[in-house]
């Protein structure tokens, strides 16, 4: 065992998963020599050659297309986006043909790859650098997205992600990438994806949330204990095909449910759990599906991200105020 | 390599000329063998038949959107002739001849156009070509992945990926030749340029005087060619393919051309273009000349030739017929392939649409 944080189990995934598997190699903006921006690659150039880990020319919508065909030769290319907000050129590879190919060659051409970037505000970034546009990827057929929350769940469900036959968005809260340390085994293991955690069980309500939330989602949780407020946290930690069964089953437990995200309200994430929730337990709820989420606002600049994030303050009370709801 | 045939001079190679003569002074060019001029040939006419085939069915009613070869096809039969059978072929969707070079069932062509994905299944291990790519200029970074992958394992394959003068102007264009350029990629671009993406005349898609002096910039060499000459094609495929497999990187080779139908069957071209100029480039058609060649060359008899295409026209009716019949995809067959195995949300959503359709399959 080591003591990890989110980046260095990243690190720790990809040097575990390149050692036993030749066919996987990394690569994107300053990924080889530099180890990443936030040294997510450093020292596999190091220990696997420039061949395995490199540097590529600057340009995302490349990345992702000449991974793309480097994993229908057969390769499993674990690939790099410095940040979320610079994912859009490679939008057209995305959905134009990473999602697609499977499908449209009836299986004989297939994309197993990983498209790994940090998202999530918080770190008084520069422009660009701090949205969480999940639900943007989650919306496209033929795409798994992942999000972990701890370093234990980060090196299982990356090598879960590179292990898989289809591609994977995997976005790392970079808010927590040193936040914290946990202890995570040194040899290879994997956690499904599709498979939603319950972090925490409880009896009164479904507190739903993933990524960079669950900082915010787990203190809240346990403020509330303090209160006598039994909640049931779960971690998603697979944003699609997310976790349904899980969902439902808590939500019949608690009769209760609050969906929390930091990206955009609209057509986001908790949209789609309480759409399932209002159909799937709607004779067991006690009070309407709620969602605490980022406003559908541009995300601010530093001097404004205050106005914008989730605080345990505001989980806190939510929570409070859906347990006193009358019907 | 092409050191006599820069097109930043104003060169262009031509081999074979319009009178089906060979230009016998290059002697630093190879050459088709008689056996593969007859092949290439041989499929030109299939390639010709079968396309004319597909418009007169889309007029019949019978044939949904098809954007025709026509005038075309020395692109794709020259260069697939000139590399291996499991080199990468990575399709833009004017390459028919270079399908059928590879031995590609002409009904598959024909599915794709009726609408059935299995037309887009060329099993990898057999055919290593990839399925025709419909946003413009998407795929040549596939090909450069392909090509890298070959390169890592040091299997000495390469990738010709192919795309079309209006392609040039897409992003991906300038991003997968200077990736390419950077890792030494075994891999050759090869542009049929046709003078128009859909009415968009050549000069209006970039100010550059040749799409192959492009190459320049990102650190290796481009040659224009005869696109109408399936010699030409073919020897500069064939060096190209050479300088990559010793691991001297990427090639651009402009093929000069023309497309003679319009951009699909939903496009009127007189629109947009002169009559004089197509009759013009009808005398430059790449099947007459190589007509011409063989028949000179003693490869092929007129009454042989005019076997050959009733022979072609069969074919064409038959694979047509197998692809009209071939069986409709399946409600099961609509999810199973988005992803190797069915989440349970999708494998909810499929008995849904199953109970919908009254139980269908």
């Amino acid at each position: 065992m080591q003591a990890l944080t989110i980046i260095a189990a990243v690190n720790d995934a990809l040097m575990t998963e390149m050692q036993i598997d030749p066919e996987v190699v990394t690569f994107g903006e300053d990924v080889g020599v530099e180890g990443g921006v936030f040294r997510a690659t450093v020292n596999l150039q190091k220990k696997f050659g420039k061949k395995r880990c490199f540097d590529t020319p600057l340009a995302e919508n490349a990345i992702v297309g000449t991974a793309l065909g480097m994993a229908i030769a057969g390769l499993r290319p674990v690939v790099e986006i410095q940040f979320s907000g610079f994912a859009y050129p490679a939008f057209n590879q995305i959905i134009g043909h990473v999602s697609r190919m499977r499908n449209r060659t009836r299986g004989t051409l297939t994309a197993p790859m990983v498209i790994r970037m940090p998202y999530s505000g918080g770190i008084r970034a520069l422009e660009m650098h701090s949205e969480s546009m999940e639900a943007l990827f989650a919306h496209i057929p033929g795409i798994k997205v992942v999000i972990p929350s701890t370093p234990y769940e980060t090196k299982g469900l990356l090598i879960s992600a590179i292990r898989d036959d289809d591609p994977v968005i995997f976005m790392e809260p970079k808010r927590l990438y040193r936040a914290f340390k946990q202890e995570v085994p040194e040899e290879a293991y994997t956690i499904p994806i599709g498979k939603a955690r319950i972090v925490q069980e409880g009896t009164q309500i479904t507190l739903v949330s993933y990524g960079s939330q669950m900082k915010e989602a787990r203190e809240a949780a346990q403020l509330l204990q303090q209160e006598g407020i039994s909640v049931e946290l779960i971690d998603l930690r697979t944003i699609y095909p997310y976790d349904k069964a899980t969902i439902v089953d808590s939500v019949k437990k608690t009769g209760r449910l609050l969906a929390v995200h930091e990206g955009p309200r609209s057509f986001g994430v908790a949209a789609e759990i309480i759409s399932t929730i209002t159909k799937d337990a709607f004779e067991y709820l006690e009070a309407p599906p709620t969602r605490l989420t980022g406003a559908d606002t541009i995300f601010p600049l530093p001097g404004a991200e205050h106005h914008y994030m989730i605080q345990t303050s505001h989980i806190v009370n939510t929570i409070r105020e859906i347990l006193q709801y009358q019907p | 390599m092409f050191e006599n045939y820069d097109p930043r001079e104003g060169k262009r190679l031509q081999i074979l000329n319009e009178e089906g003569q060979l230009n016998t002074d290059l002697q630093d060019m190879p050459l088709l063998t008689n056996k593969q001029a007859l092949e290439a040939y041989k499929i030109m006419v299939l390639t010709r038949v079968a396309d004319e085939w597909a418009v007169s069915l889309n007029r019949q009613g019978r044939m949904p959107t098809y954007p025709p070869v026509k005038g075309q096809e020395a692109n794709s039969i020259g260069s697939i002739l000139a590399i291996k059978s499991d080199d990468w072929f990575v399709q833009a969707f004017r390459e028919l001849g270079g399908l059928l070079i590879r031995e590609v069932p002409l009904s598959q062509h024909y599915l794709y156009y009726l609408g059935n994905e299995m037309g887009s299944y060329y099993e990898r291990d057999k055919y290593h070509i990839l399925p025709i790519s419909v946003p413009i200029a998407s795929q040549l970074p596939h090909a450069v992945g392909l090509a890298y992958a070959e390169q890592y394992r040091g299997t000495k394959k390469i990738a010709i990926v192919f795309n079309g003068d209006g392609g040039t102007s897409v992003g991906d264009f300038h991003e997968s030749l200077n990736f390419a350029g950077v890792w030494k990629a075994p891999i050759i671009f090869y542009v049929q340029n046709n003078q128009y993406a859909i009415s968009v005349p050549r000069h209006s898609q970039t100010a550059s005087t040749t799409i192959a002096e492009k190459a320049f910039g990102y650190g290796f060499e481009g040659i224009q060619v005869d696109g109408n000459d399936v010699f030409a094609v073919y020897a500069a495929t064939k060096i190209a393919a050479a300088h990559a497999r010793k691991g001297n990187g990427p090639t651009l080779i402009e093929g000069f051309t023309y497309r003679l139908g319009a951009h699909t069957t939903a496009d009127d071209p007189t629109r947009y273009r002169e009559d004089d100029e197509v009759a013009d480039w009808i005398k430059r058609d790449p099947l007459i000349r190589l007509e011409k060649y063989v028949l000179q060359k003693k490869l092929i008899s007129e009454k042989q030739i005019e076997k050959l295409r009733q022979d072609a026209k069969k074919q064409a009716v038959a694979a047509f017929e197998e692809a009209d019949n071939f069986q409709k995809e399946s409600l099961d067959n609509t999810f199973r392939y988005t992803f190797k195995s069915l989440p349970p949300i999708m494998a909810e959503q499929l008995e849904q649409r199953r109970q919908l359709e009254g139980g269908s399959r």
